[in-house]
Order: C-alpha cells, then structure tokens, then sequence
C-alpha cells in the first residue's frame, strides 16, 4: 500500500516550507529516520525525515515549490502487508505520525493532524462528503486545499481543482544576491519569533520564579572531569543543565508537555529543546530527543552537533518539533537573570544566567563562591507557583550532586 | 610554521567554526567574544580544531589565552611543531 509523506509543522508558528531539494527519487529505498528532502522555512533550511521504511513512488511536490504545512510531498510504498493494510483504512499521514507522538501539534497548521493515531483530524477543516471520498481516490489532501464553498468548506471541485492544477511554476531560485537572500531569512525568522512570542504573551498567563544556586560543586567537578579526558570528551555547564532538568521534569508533572485545545497532556518522553543564538540575529531551540536517558557523554556530543547544525542551517525536522520544555541559557559573560517566555503549545521554559562569584554564607562565613540563578516561566493555567519551586528546587539540588547526572 | 602562516590557519579554523565570520574583517587583538559574539560551545569547539589541525591540547583553564587572534598566535606559537 501507499502512504502519504507530508510536510510536517515545526512548531506553533510555522505554516509553509518550500522544497529545496530531494535527497530520493522515484523508486528509492527508503528506511525510518531517513532524510529525504530539505525544506526552506523561517526557521532556515530543514532536513526533513521519514517515519516509515519502503519505496518512493511518486515525487508530488518539486523543488522550488512553497506548500502550506501538511501537503503530501511524495507517495510511499510501504509493501506492507495485509496487516499494515488493514490497519490503515484511512487515509492516515503517515509520514508525520512518529513525529507527531513525539512532538506538539502544530496548533497553528490548517492540517494539524490529530494526536493518538486514527485518521487525519477531519474536525478541523469543513469536507462534504462527496469530497472527502474524491479526495482519497484522488490521493488529495483536503487539508492542503482552500475551501471554497460555504464557511470555508472544502466542495468536489477543489479537490477537482487541486488534482488538474499541478503544481505551480517553480518559484525563482534562491535570490539572486546572497546578502539579499540572508536578509530574507532575518526578516523570516524575525516574523516567524514575532508570532509565536506574540501568541505565547497573548494566550498564556505566565508566572514566574527564580532562585539563586550555589553551583560550586558543579563546577568543580566539571573541571576534573574535563581535564581528566581528551578535548573532545569535554563537557560544558549546559550539559548538565540540560540533564538535570530533563530528570527534573520527569520527577515533578506539569512542566514537560502540551497545553492544547483547552488541556494539559504531560509528554510521555522527556525532549528538552535547547536555544540557540544565531550569529546573525535571532534563534531556534531544537531538542535532545530522550535528554534524560542518555549518558552525559552523549548528551554533549548531541548538542554539539546539534548547536552546530543549528548555526549551520542545517535541522532535522524532527528536532524542531519536539521539545516538551526549553532550556534557555545565557552563558558566561552575560546577565545574571533570565525570565524567558513560554514556546506554545508547551507550557514552561527554564532560564539560567551567567555563573558568577558572589559573596555567600556558607555555615556563618561570607566566602566568595560561583552562583546562578535559574528562573522558570510557566504556565499558570497548568500549574502554580508552589509546584513551580518544587521543580525549580529540585532542580538545584540535581545540580548539586553532579556526579549522579 | 612562522606567525603569519599560523595566524593565517588559526583564523581558517575560527571562520570554520563560525562561517558567518569574514575572516578579512577580523581584528587581531580584539577578543573573538567582543567581534563575533564567540560562545563557550564555540570555543569547545575551537579547542577541538586545535587539537585535530594543529595537535595541540588546550587546558580548558587556558581558553583565556585563546581569546584573541593575537593571543592565539602568541599561544600556539610556542608549542606548535614546525
């Protein structure tokens, strides 16, 4: 049987992406994690995976088109057997359902696909009948189209319309000046922030909190630790940071998941999603898949590459989509504080500053000792603020025991 | 490797690490943070290069010394093989 490979969201702000190229074409083999295709967004360009193994076997969608979030891209044949066929009577978006257990909806998306695995969330846009059989004989999604019939309601002659349509000319190559074209991406990514804090500011009552820790311990036992192995084995502070909160969240309910369609739902895995200042202006915060599972060794070679990858432009999709919570870290050398601002749909986003030496008591004597302060934004309509510095404090006293991270 | 050549390969591996970076706008005694907002994951990064190009092994409690273009060439000059 065929499966549909669709454009998957990024995000709550994402909406479009245009094909740059396809790493496959008719008759490819391909298996599960594959990157097949790279997608131009406001979030730059993105290699976008698959969730399915089997063979290409129709391109839909060619480079240089721009497509709303959910299009079909290309037409997978799984040479499943009977038993994926009979479990697949709809018209399911196969191509994204992995990602989309994993990852948050895309709330703002006209094809948001619907979470728990049936058939593709046909509440959302309005369908007669008539077009929604015409659609699936067709292989049309009738989440991609613009309905033209009463309240926006998608009639048989859009889907007829889409099918006869091919798709439009090429858009033109990249810009013909390189500087234009980074501009371009500034300006993309600029609105594509714009949005999301917008909405977040709008629909989320945040409160916040902070706590200063002293994280002495930490940080000397990342410098025996780091002199104690070759170069590439060296960890820095985020790791830590990144997996303490990852085992916070697991530990405390409320802060790693969704809050969508009116209710929170705790993400089962925990995929702390990292910010990432761009050297050109603006950011991305992709996430460490399963952060609180994976060693400290590992975790740093992730997010080296990740942080890497991110400058370079060069995401996954998957990683865009994510995270179940935010780590926002300043670094050395900067403020001491930070009170981040939630990415919808998820609801908190944790904050370290700069570490810094401070006087501190410690039993009845100022010494000078390094301290941080964490800060957490969370979301009110999901917890409160004795939960929120639960979490936070435990969070602390993670960082307190290094050697258990 | 005279200061030049080396200068001129420290600063390959800094546009390596950071390829928005003009490397014929970078100012020698400037510190890379101040010029180009060099964070600690690049400078990881950078200690890595360092180690992979040049074979040399970088302290983590001697990344000040890396700072700069300057204080890489001054630096590095004295333990870099010929």
């Amino acid at each position: 049987m065929a499966s549909e490979f669709r454009l998957p969201a990024l995000g709550a702000d994402m909406d479009a992406g245009t094909i740059v190229e396809w790493h496959v074409a008719p008759g490819s083999r391909v298996k599960r994690g594959d990157v097949v295709a790279v997608v131009e967004t406001d979030k730059g360009a993105i290699d976008v995976e698959i969730f399915e193994d089997g063979v290409v076997r129709e391109i839909v969608v060619l480079p240089g088109e721009k497509v709303p979030v959910g299009t079909v891209l290309a037409l997978i044949e799984t040479g499943a057997g009977p038993e994926a066929a009979t479990a697949a009577p709809a018209p399911a978006p196969v191509g994204t359902v992995e990602g989309r257990a994993e990852g948050p909806a895309p709330t703002a998306a006209p094809a948001a696909p619907g979470t728990g695995g049936g058939g593709p969330d046909e509440a959302r846009f309005r369908i007669s009948p008539a077009a929604r059989r015409r659609a699936r004989e067709l292989d049309v999604d009738p989440a991609s189209l613009h309905g033209t019939g009463p309240g926006g309601a998608i009639t048989l002659e859009d889907v007829e319309a889409a099918r006869r349509e091919p798709s439009p000319a090429p858009a033109p190559a990249p810009a013909a000046s390189p500087a234009g074209a980074a501009e371009a991406d500034k300006a993309g990514m600029r609105a594509a922030i714009a949005a999301a804090m917008s909405r977040s500011k709008r629909e989320i009552p945040h409160y916040y909190l902070s706590t200063q820790v002293d994280v002495a311990a930490a940080v000397d036992w990342l410098a025996v630790h780091n002199a104690s192995v070759p170069v590439t084995g060296r960890l820095l502070f985020a790791a830590l940071l990144l997996k303490a909160l990852a085992l916070t969240c697991r530990g405390t309910p409320g802060f790693s998941g969704f809050h969508r369609d009116g209710r929170y739902e705790e993400s089962p895995a925990v995929h702390v999603g990292v910010a990432v200042a761009l050297r050109g202006g603006g950011l991305v915060a992709p996430a460490i898949m399963d952060t609180a599972d994976k060693p400290l060794a590992g975790l740093m070679e992730e997010f080296r590459a990740l942080v890497t990858r991110a400058r370079a432009g060069r995401l996954r999709a998957s990683e865009l989509a994510a995270p179940t919570i935010i780590l926002t870290s300043l670094g050395e050398d900067s403020v001491d504080a930070v009170f981040p601002i939630i990415q919808p749909p998820q609801v908190a986003i944790v904050g370290a500053g700069a570490i810094v030496e401070r006087p501190w008591v410690v039993d009845g004597k100022v010494v000078p000792r390094q301290v941080l302060t964490l800060s957490l934004g969370a979301d009110h309509r999901v917890t409160d603020g004795r939960l929120g510095a639960q979490f936070l404090a435990r969070l602390a006293r993670r960082l307190g025991e290094p050697a258990s991270l | 490797m005279n200061r030049e050549q080396l200068a001129k390969r420290v600063l390959e591996l800094v546009t390596e690490i950071a390829p928005d970076v003009d490397a014929a706008s970078v100012i020698p005694g400037i510190d890379f943070r101040d010029q180009f907002d060099f964070d600690s994951m690049d400078t990881l990064n950078f200690a890595i290069a360092l180690h992979r190009e040049l074979g040399v092994e970088v302290p983590e409690a001697e990344y000040a010394q890396l700072a700069s273009l300057d204080k890489c060439v001054a630096y590095l000059g004295e333990r870099v093989q010929a």
